[in-house]
């Protein structure tokens, strides 16, 4: 059984079909990129299924279970986990704060358990901490843990995004223009990382302009064009299909 | 660094928020008519450098010279009036607004009579922002909002124009189209100041090119030379 599958998705933005009757599968474990030129619904799909967007047509089944409209902190606790394209950090928190504030989004803590700090909890908190500092690292930003996120530039802030987006170790993770912004050698590591994820059978959907990093590491590319399917396949056969070419690379 | 003829000059500048400091002495030269391109880590220094020279920011230390005036923590709309435009990063200011009237907000420091045909002229030059002149700035796509705030700068016919990853979360065919109008810019004699991550493209296309680490300066040269460098290749360019 596929880990997500959307079914005829729909939506419209004031008569305009922004997703259109789109069917996608991913199996779990998969590593799967979401192509398609500025508009073609990409993100607008995402928003669809981590239920930050109602859908107006179609489904959206996780494990089976049927997530079409479902709250987004919902769609979380089920392990579904995403980045944004446009970054949003809690400014004054630390960098290393803001990414506790993601895990503590996930922990079903008892209440009491935390008030009374079991030596449970206090476990637990520190190895969030330990966790935290491991992904700060990955993202260049070890320097950085004390500092307020407000301080850190556009392109630290993604990179914080990122690690945060990974703190709850999510069964899939939805990848929203990670890339962007970000300097070339910092995405080589980012890549790493995914393909690490990957090995370690997370499943991965990934929306990315930058070609390098969606045909190093896809095992699958999908294209979007006005909100509908119109190509899906591995890397070397999207890289030559004469539509993706029309719609997308161009030239 | 050779001082003569250039255009905007950096000597030793520092500058940051609050209590960090993000430029720790960087010393830059723009000469008229180039396209010089800054590259580094995430955090760097690149985009608080344009903030400088805009005055966005007072420089703490150092000099910034334009046109061989110090401009050093005059504020934007001043810089601006010396015919120093800036594109920052991300989308257009005013979202609710038309296309058109985001040109005309774009040019209010114009008095002249000109200024209609100029939008005229820009909406016509770029069909893709002509074809939804009447349309919210904000419905545009990405690739359409950063041509927006070009043009924008445009109209204020600048002499040198800051542009602060131009490229930023556009598809493969809209990255060409911005490159080739920043190359068009530069061809009608603007000199152009650029910041990117795409940086290979960027350094393809540009005179020359610097790298800033934590503040400071850390390489310079032609496009070329730091597209070939190995240094350059693994710590900036992915290898």
């Amino acid at each position: 059984m596929a880990l997500l599958e959307v079914r005829g998705l729909v939506k419209h933005f004031l008569g305009v079909t922004a997703v259109d009757r789109v069917d996608l599968a991913v199996e779990p474990g998969e590593l799967v990129s979401l192509i398609g030129p500025n508009g073609s619904g990409k993100t607008t799909l995402f928003n669809c299924v981590t239920g930050y967007l109602a859908a107006d047509g179609g489904q959206v089944l996780f494990r089976g279970h049927d997530l079409t409209s479902a709250p987004p902190h919902r769609v979380a606790r089920l392990g579904v986990a995403r980045t944004f394209q446009q970054v949003s950090v809690f400014p004054r928190l630390s960098a290393l704060e803001n990414l506790l504030v993601f895990l503590q989004q996930h922990q079903e803590e008892h209440l009491l358990a935390r008030l009374v700090r079991t030596r449970r909890v206090r476990r637990l908190e520190a190895e969030a901490i330990e966790r935290a500092r491991r992904l700060l690292d990955l993202v260049g930003l070890a320097a950085k843990a004390d500092a307020a996120a407000g301080s850190l530039s556009y392109g630290q802030r993604k990179l914080l995004a990122f690690a945060a987006a990974l703190m709850p170790d999510p069964e899939l993770l939805l990848l929203d223009e990670p890339a962007a912004a970000v300097n070339p050698t910092m995405i080589n590591q980012m890549k790493d990382h995914i393909l690490a994820l990957h090995r370690e059978g997370r499943t991965v959907v990934l929306v990315e302009h930058n070609m390098d990093v969606v045909m190093d590491i896809s095992q699958r590319v999908v294209v979007l064009d006005h909100g509908q399917k119109i190509a899906e396949g591995p890397p070397e056969a999207i890289r030559r299909d004469p539509r993706v070419i029309e719609a997308y690379f161009g030239r | 660094m050779a001082a003569d003829g250039a255009l905007l000059e950096l000597r030793e500048v520092v500058a940051g928020y609050e209590e960090v400091e993000v430029l720790r002495g960087v010393s830059l030269a723009v000469r008229a008519g180039e396209i010089v391109c800054i590259i580094g880590a995430n955090g760097a220094g690149k985009s608080t450098l344009l903030r400088t020279v805009f005055g966005m920011l007072q420089p703490r230390d150092g000099t910034i010279r334009f046109a061989g005036e110090e401009i050093g923590g005059r504020p934007p709309t001043e810089v601006l009036k010396r015919s120093l435009g800036y594109v920052p990063q991300g989308r257009c200011n005013f979202p609710a607004m038309s296309v058109e009237e985001n040109l005309e907000m774009g040019a209010y420091l114009r008095r002249d009579a000109r200024v209609r045909d100029d939008i005229e002229a820009v909406l016509t030059r770029f069909p893709m922002l002509g074809a939804r002149r009447r349309d919210p700035a904000g419905t545009l796509s990405g690739g359409q909002q950063q041509i927006l705030e070009m043009a924008i700068a445009l109209l204020l016919h600048p002499r040198l124009l800051m542009v602060d990853e131009p490229s930023l979360g556009l598809d493969p065919r809209m990255v060409e189209i911005v490159f080739d109008t920043i190359l068009t810019i530069n061809r009608e004699g603007a000199t152009i100041l650029m910041v990117e991550q795409n940086a290979r493209k960027a350094l393809s296309v540009s005179h020359r090119g610097f790298v800033l680490e934590l503040g400071r300066n850390r390489f310079e040269g032609t496009g070329q030379e730091l597209l070939d460098n190995d240094d350059v290749r693994r710590h900036y360019l992915g290898g």
